[in-house]
């Protein structure tokens, strides 16, 4: 029978099948951070039990963490004592700890690939959404509750209903400055917010398979934001590349012959399928208060019904336009778009140029790693020379945890990957857009489409 | 878990599309170590002004509706996978939620906790909020051992859909935890078989 990668993976991780139709599910890979996994850790330790395998599950400090001065302690109380906690139960279970000052630290999905703990084939979990980001590599990774968590820590299986299948073929080859940002972006404004609910997606076609690792990642994570559990890309050259360069993949040729062999069959049919052309998106920008609020940045924001409320957050009318907006924050990181590349992009664009005075912009490497890289390379500096501050890794301004917030009523145009009411601190506005939209923004200190910019 | 099958109550109206959970526990709430006390910041930003005043024409501050049920519009729970979303629901004091469509993370997380999400059509969504608008103090009803959900004051009902897994684990207040524990053998099983790059 001909089937696709998602159910291949799916088949060979199922332990059994309960009479109901649900499935339990082996996870081979878990994450975990400060903020979804204290209460499991009690969990295990109410019922006197520990980590079933220890060696499958990691652990990093992200969500919580400050972006300046991370040697000294944290400064505010409940944060400090949610990665003290943190600390202590790694301590206390044996879990392999990226804390702060470990020189691989940085945001949970952007370490799990660069430490090549995130593989091909495998099953993924962490308690947070954007696990579906860790699908580019041709894996199954989603989030889960810490409910969950605690039943992964000691059973390293979940007891689920088994996802649809959805795949998404883009067709032929981008624009001038069109990136993974603008891909997802274009497509979550297709099918909205729920519209993949109940799916896990795959993603291809030419356009998807020209894109590197980084940018792969980028369409993945925010999977969840159509209300897919995750999305994936099956391996190829590029995946195989990047895992060579990392230090836990294995190198041997069986693995890499398995990776190859990670692909759906030809013929092989999904529940829903979807084909969209690379020619047809140009820069994109939200405009609303949930990720499928989106639009080409040259449209006008656009008279839906039941948008009144979302409007009014944003402070938005129908029919105006987006262009030329004056925005006084920019704020390009989170585990959609903190990766080198990332910053490669915006310090290539700001070179010699300077934020435009309105603006605070600030960059946050997603992990130590990207931060050397990023030091070595000198785009520190270009950064610095351009008015923009880089800081210490982790989720920052996405989700505002920490002191990094939005002011009230401010707009941002922000790389992350939810626009929603006060994500990004209470009464925040977010623009989501490219991490060069962001960046031509700060110069410009308006809103700008890149596509007539000048390479 | 506290188990659930027949409840009768009043129920809440919020029909709004797309809530989710950063809205209804916003993420600076997020740095408790323990499951308990999230109600109190449950829906916050839509509850209370800045100055913690509460914003008089919200819904949960309306004091003619109360009640263990929420009745919310399409894709509720949409967004972060964050599990004190429904605990904070539950610590709020409610058992069931009625909605067209529920995202799936939530929905997993609420059968989690002994929270009964059910699905019902547009129609019929639209039909509860209506009957709520005309009456604010009508009563619905469950009854999940025949999946049913009953709108009393209209005398209409609806089936729900659940697998009979996690009903069985609602009905009784039992956990997958507990479950997966008892699957030892067929785990070790599968660790002796599988063959990992």
């Amino acid at each position: 029978m001909k089937k696709t990668l998602f159910d291949k993976i799916w088949d060979s991780h199922v332990v059994r099948e309960i009479p109901s139709g649900r499935e339990v599910l082996y996870i081979d890979r878990h994450f975990i951070h400060e903020v979804t996994s204290p209460q499991a850790f009690d969990g295990l330790k109410r019922r006197g039990i520990g980590l079933r395998h220890v060696s499958k599950t990691t652990a990093t400090a992200d969500h919580n963490v400050p972006t300046i001065n991370q040697h000294l302690p944290i400064k505010e109380a409940q944060s400090r004592e949610q990665v003290a906690k943190l600390y202590a139960n790694c301590e206390e279970f044996g879990v392999e700890l990226y804390g702060l000052g470990h020189e691989k630290q940085g945001i949970v999905h952007v370490i799990g690939p660069e430490l090549g703990l995130t593989k091909p084939g495998m099953t993924i979990v962490c308690g947070d959404s954007h696990t579906s980001t860790h699908g580019a590599f041709g894996c199954i990774a989603f989030g889960i509750g810490t409910s969950q968590v605690e039943q992964v820590m000691a059973t390293n299986c979940l007891i689920l209903a088994r996802p649809k299948t959805m795949r998404i073929t883009i067709n032929g080859r981008l624009g001038k400055n069109v990136f993974a940002k603008d891909i997802i972006l274009y497509i979550i404004s297709k099918l909205t917010a729920a519209g993949g609910t109940g799916y896990f997606v795959e993603y291809a076609g030419e356009a998807i398979r020209s894109l590197s690792m980084e940018a792969r990642m980028t369409i993945c994570n925010m999977s969840i934001e159509m209300g897919a559990r995750g999305g994936m890309i099956a391996p190829d050259q590029t995946t195989i590349d990047y895992l060579l360069n990392t230090p836990n993949a294995p190198k041997s040729e069986e693995a890499i012959a398995f990776w190859r062999s990670l692909k759906t069959d030809e013929g092989a049919t999904f529940d829903k399928e979807y084909e969209f052309e690379a020619a047809d998106i140009t820069p994109m920008i939200t405009y609303g208060t949930n990720p499928g609020m989106g639009i080409k940045i040259t449209a006008e924001v656009p008279n839906l019904p039941n948008s009144e409320k979302s409007l009014n957050y944003m402070g938005l009318q129908a029919g105006e336009q987006l262009l030329g907006k004056q925005v006084n924050y920019v704020f390009i990181g989170s585990c959609t778009n903190s990766r080198i590349e990332d910053l490669r992009l915006v310090a290539d664009y700001v070179k010699g140029k300077q934020k435009a005075d309105n603006v605070t912009a600030f960059v946050v490497p997603g992990s130590k790693q990207v931060e050397r890289q990023a030091q070595v390379e000198g785009l520190d500096k270009i950064l610095a020379a351009a008015g923009f501050e880089l800081r210490e890794p982790g989720c920052s301004a996405c989700l505002g945890m920490n002191e990094d917030k939005i002011p009230s009523g401010e707009y941002c145009v922000s790389t992350s990957n939810r626009n929603f009411e006060g994500r990004q601190g209470p009464g925040a506005r977010t623009f989501l857009a490219s991490p060069l939209t962001a960046a031509a923004t700060a110069i410009a200190g308006h809103i700008v489409d890149v596509s007539l910019i000048e390479n | 878990m506290k188990p659930i099958n027949r409840l009768t109550s009043t129920a809440v109206p919020l029909p709004i599309a797309d809530i989710d959970t950063d809205q209804i526990i916003p993420a600076r709430f997020l740095k408790a170590i323990t499951r308990e006390g999230f109600g109190e910041n449950f829906f916050r930003d839509w509850r209370f002004h800045k100055n913690d005043e509460p914003i008089q024409d919200f819904v949960l501050n309306n004091p003619i509706y109360s009640g263990e049920i929420l009745i919310a519009g399409r894709n509720f729970g949409c967004g972060s996978s964050r599990e004190h979303a429904a605990w904070a629901l539950a610590d709020y004091g409610f058992r069931v939620v009625v909605s067209s469509f529920f995202a799936d993370i939530f929905k997993g997380n609420a059968m989690n906790n002994g929270i009964l999400p059910i699905t019902v059509s547009e129609d019929f969504l639209h039909r509860c909020f209506e009957t709520i608008e005309a009456q604010p103090n009508a009563p619905f009803s469950i009854n999940l051992e025949k999946n049913l959900f009953i709108n009393e004051s209209t005398g209409e009902s609806t089936t729900f859909e659940i697998d009979d897994y996690k009903k069985t684990c609602l009905l009784n207040g039992y956990d997958d935890l507990d479950f997966l524990l008892s699957l030892e053998q067929d785990i070790s099983a599968f660790e002796k078989r599988q063959v990992i790059y």
